[in-house]
């Protein structure tokens, strides 16, 4: 039974989501608790799966329906896509936990019904990562793409219009991955990635144009999904409008995906060297990377909203993770890895702070930030570990991704990409510090009117404590704990999993 | 001149998908209405449709459906069939396609009330004020 | 703005059409799709499923966990439909929204030519799913027939007509369950010892031979499909015709 693991972590979460609809007269508290209890199942299947893989010390093949690839469809699940896995599942879970008082206020009648799409959400993305074949994962890619059209439509009001434009941009996206698709299969006849990659070695298909178009329309579709710069403008708005719970649930998880699917269908289906030598265009990426980091920090500095704010930070990490990638050196891409599983529960940590926050203040904006220390201070520590992260700053694992991308783009002279990361680390303390000063001393210059009580001194009035319902509170100190964790432990993670994933020749 | 028409001739599968899809794909970027920017996303998934199932035609071959001769035994020439391969992903693309047009048009649907308008530039004044 | 779109396209599209010269004629029989992984789809599938069809064969058996998720695609669309626009008729709008026309007077073509038809496109739905194995069709065509029949009914009567019939409760409960079906006739092989959706393990239960479950595998899942594409479609007509309210279609 153990070695079903690898389709149990897609079956259970799909199962849960049909049985759900059929769960709603047994009550909101049924439907939570059968939420949950399928994904601390998940995650437990994704756990032995790494298990699997990291005691055989090779990738884990299960062939769907008893075919032999490539005619059947195969799941392929290797150390990089065992740890990403377990960081979708672990994620899928926290913020599952944490919707007990959210999801419930925003879906008042059809909670079921949210805790359906939420589930389908983290099939799309688990059977994305685990998935061996082309057309599967475009597949899944639209299944998590059209949950997160809903998930993200039901913030009402402004949000119709941000799914909207996300939904044409999305759709744009699929289609391109979906033209280059078939660009590869026209000139290879098979749709397996170990079979493609066979294939792809040989001359007269390294040497042809239509290969490069097909690969170069994959990768813009990826980026269109990733938000990379400067095909980012859907997310911002998308994700800062949405719920509480929807925004911790895909803020962390799809982006970062895609960022894993990149990197498949890189190393894995074209191989590195096709890449650096065969594609004319690759020097420039990493220009585009530094842009990303350096415009997305700045954008970040110069918004109101606490979650838009946040927004654009993911869009300057996304440009980290891009740039290392396309360095070619193995420091670049075990930074770019390690960023994944980092910047995942970075941003988990702060967008369940930051909902916290309004959940109980009521507001959006940086005066929701008044005297938090001392309203919500288990909330604010975690807040302060989550934007150390974001800085860079030791133990906490930001500092060590960091570490290895600027070691990376050393080794491969990209200075550009070098200071565009240090410029980011320092816009990124700019805004984290001054956010943290207006929560420790209670001081606003430029915000709406806080209530006036006729002393000018720096402190506010005392303020009641008033901090985060306990089922918020235990997963933002999980994940906060995680990034601490992760950060102490970074040389063990890179042994055991990051390091046998890196591509041959690097 | 010779060489130029049986060229276009003999890729012509490929030439009419490109220009459906570049159509297709201006209008989901270009214009103002929110409708005409759907049927742009229709034209542009039919155009990936037809790129695909154009593959699958072999000259000659009928429909992949088995042929049974005389004393019921099937006829396994590869040849005799098209490809059956690009049917069956068009199928779940087509099917892909339908969900996102419904979703797309019930979005459509709530920005009509919400806003009272589907043309772009009202809909962003609207959100100005 | 709409120029320079202009112009980044035509010249994205002269660069694709001139590079599409290199790829393989129209209907080439020795092009790589056509050389690869075809022949042993054709040649294979009639003795590995006992289906004629050869797309159904794929569809539903080699690529059957695609289908799955493709099914679990049209479950999504209509919940996600039934998420954004449901809701109970007593809200105000927001927005003007223009008065929607009155239907008076009796229909006695309509409603005598739906009496008609509506029967035939049913019986002619389930015959096109059943026969999937032999001609063209299937689960996903069946269903949309079947579908269509109730959209004519509530055309020509009336939707709250039809939502007497086929309520929306049970509408809802049939989309779950026939992706459910499908998930589940995969988790029945898997706990019989072989591999997700591997249909051979229904050899057992059903004393035939593995090609011949398989063929019973393939139909049992595309009666989960029908049954799911069915409900989807009506589900969706519910939702768009009316605005959410339930009140009156198109």
């Amino acid at each position: 039974m153990i070695d079903q693991a690898p389709v149990f972590i897609v079956i259970i979460p799909l199962l849960a989501a049909l049985l759900l609809v059929f769960a709603t007269p047994l009550g909101p508290r049924f439907a939570y608790g059968m939420l949950v209890t399928a994904l601390a199942a998940t995650l437990a299947a994704a756990l032995a799966t790494l298990n699997l893989v990291v005691a055989a010390n090779q990738a884990v093949h299960y062939r769907m329906g008893d075919w032999l690839p490539p005619h059947g469809i195969e799941l392929v699940i290797d150390h990089l896509s065992g740890v990403v896995l377990v960081l979708v599942a672990g994620c899928a879970l926290l913020t599952a936990i944490y919707s007990l008082r959210t999801a419930e206020q925003d879906n008042p009648d059809r909670l079921n019904q949210y805790y359906s799409l939420f589930a389908l959400l983290v099939t799309g993305l688990l059977g994305m990562v685990a998935s061996g074949d082309l057309f599967n994962l475009y597949v899944l890619l639209e299944i998590s793409a059209l949950s997160s059209y809903g998930l993200l439509a039901r913030g009402g009001g402004q949000a119709y219009y941000a799914t909207f434009k996300y939904l044409i941009v999305g759709t744009i996206g699929a289609c391109f991955y979906l033209l280059g698709v078939g660009y590869i299969y026209i000139m290879t006849g098979s749709l397996n990635m170990a079979d493609l990659a066979v294939i792809l070695s040989r001359p007269e298909l390294q040497e042809s144009v239509s290969v490069k178009i097909g690969f170069t329309l994959i990768i813009l579709g990826i980026w269109i999904k990733m938000a990379l710069f400067p095909l980012h403008a859907w997310l911002p708005n998308a994700y800062s409008k949405a719920g509480t719970t929807t925004a911790c649930l895909v803020a962390p998880l799809m982006t970062k995906v895609s960022v894993y699917i990149m990197l498949r269908m890189m190393f894995t289906v074209f191989s590195a060297d096709y890449i650096f030598n065969q594609i004319a265009w690759s020097e420039l990426v990493i220009y585009l990377a530094s842009a990303a980091a350096v415009v997305g920090m700045l954008a970040a500095l110069a918004q109101r909203d606490l979650r838009k704010m946040l927004t654009y930070i993911i869009v300057a990490e996304i440009g980290y993770m891009t740039g290392g990638a396309w360095l070619a050196n193995a420091a670049g891409f075990t930074g770019t890895t390690y960023h994944i599983l980092a910047d995942g529960l970075m941003t988990l940590c702060l967008f369940m702070a930051v909902g916290a926050i309004i959940y109980r203040t009521g507001e959006t904006t940086k005066a929701a930030m008044v005297g938090i220390f001392q309203k919500m201070p288990i909330t604010a520590v975690v807040l302060v570990i989550g934007a150390a992260s974001i800085i860079g700053v030791p133990p906490t694992c930001g500092f060590f991704s960091k570490w290895y991308l600027i070691q990376g783009a050393a080794q491969a002279g990209a200075w550009v990409f070098v200071a565009a990361l240090l410029i980011a680390s320092l816009v990124a303390a700019v805004i984290f510090f001054r956010l943290l000063e207006v929560a420790f001393f209670g001081d606003l210059d430029a915000a709406p009117a806080a209530p006036e009580d006729g002393h000018g001194q720096g402190h506010g009035p005392a303020v009641a404590r008033a901090e985060a319902p306990l089922s918020m509170l235990i997963p933002m100190m999980i994940s906060a704990a995680g990034l601490i964790v992760l950060g102490i432990y970074t040389r063990e993670v890179v042994s055991y999993f990051i390091s046998w994933s890196i591509p041959a020749g690097f | 001149m010779d060489e130029l028409f049986p060229f276009i001739i003999a890729k012509y599968n490929y030439w009419a998908s490109l220009i459906l899809l570049f159509i297709g794909l201006y209008g989901m970027i270009a214009k103002n209405n929110l409708m005409k920017k759907i049927i742009g996303m229709i034209i542009f998934q039919t155009a990936i449709l037809l790129f695909y199932v154009s593959i699958g035609v072999k000259q000659g071959a009928s429909v992949p459906i088995l042929f049974f001769s005389e004393d019921h035994q099937p006829l396994l020439e590869a040849s005799a069939y098209a490809n059956p391969l690009p049917h069956v992903l068009m199928l779940t693309a087509i099917v892909v396609g339908v969900g996102t047009l419904g979703v797309a048009l019930a979005i459509l649907q709530k920005i009509q009330r919400v806003h009272g308008t589907i043309e772009e530039d009202e809909i962003l004044e609207d959100m100005r004020q | 703005m709409k120029q320079l779109t202009l112009i980044i396209l035509a010249a994205c599209a002269l660069i694709m059409l001139v590079a599409a010269s290199e790829l393989p004629d129209w209907a080439d029989p020795a092009s790589p799709a056509s050389s690869h992984l075809s022949p042993g789809f054709i040649e294979q599938a009639y003795e590995a499923t006992h289906t004629p069809n050869m797309v159904t064969a794929v569809l539903a058996d080699y690529r059957s966990y695609d289908t799955m998720f493709e099914t679990v695609v049209v479950f999504l669309a209509a919940l996600i439909i039934m998420i954004i626009l449901r809701r109970t008729p007593h809200r105000r709008f927001c927005k003007i929204l223009p008065q929607r026309p009155q239907r008076k007077g009796s229909d006695t073509v309509l409603k005598g030519a739906a009496q008609m038809i509506i029967p035939v496109m049913q019986i002619f739905a389930l015959y096109v799913l059943g026969h999937g194995h032999y001609s063209p069709g299937g689960g996903f065509q069946g269903g949309v027939i079947f579908g269509a029949s109730f959209i004519l009914l509530a055309l020509c009567y009336n939707l709250r007509f039809t939502l007497t019939r086929f309520r929306e409760r049970l509408v809802l409960l049939c989309c779950a369950g026939g992706a459910l079906l499908y998930a589940g006739i995969g988790a029945l092989c898997l706990s019989l010892g072989w591999n997700f959706l591997g249909y051979a393990a229904l050899a057992e239960i059903l004393g035939v031979s593995e090609a011949m479950a398989r063929s019973h595998g393939i139909l049992a899942v595309e009666v989960g499909v029908g049954i799911t594409v069915m409900a989807v479609m009506v589900s969706i007509y519910y939702d768009l015709a009316s605005g959410g309210d339930m009140y009156e279609g198109l």
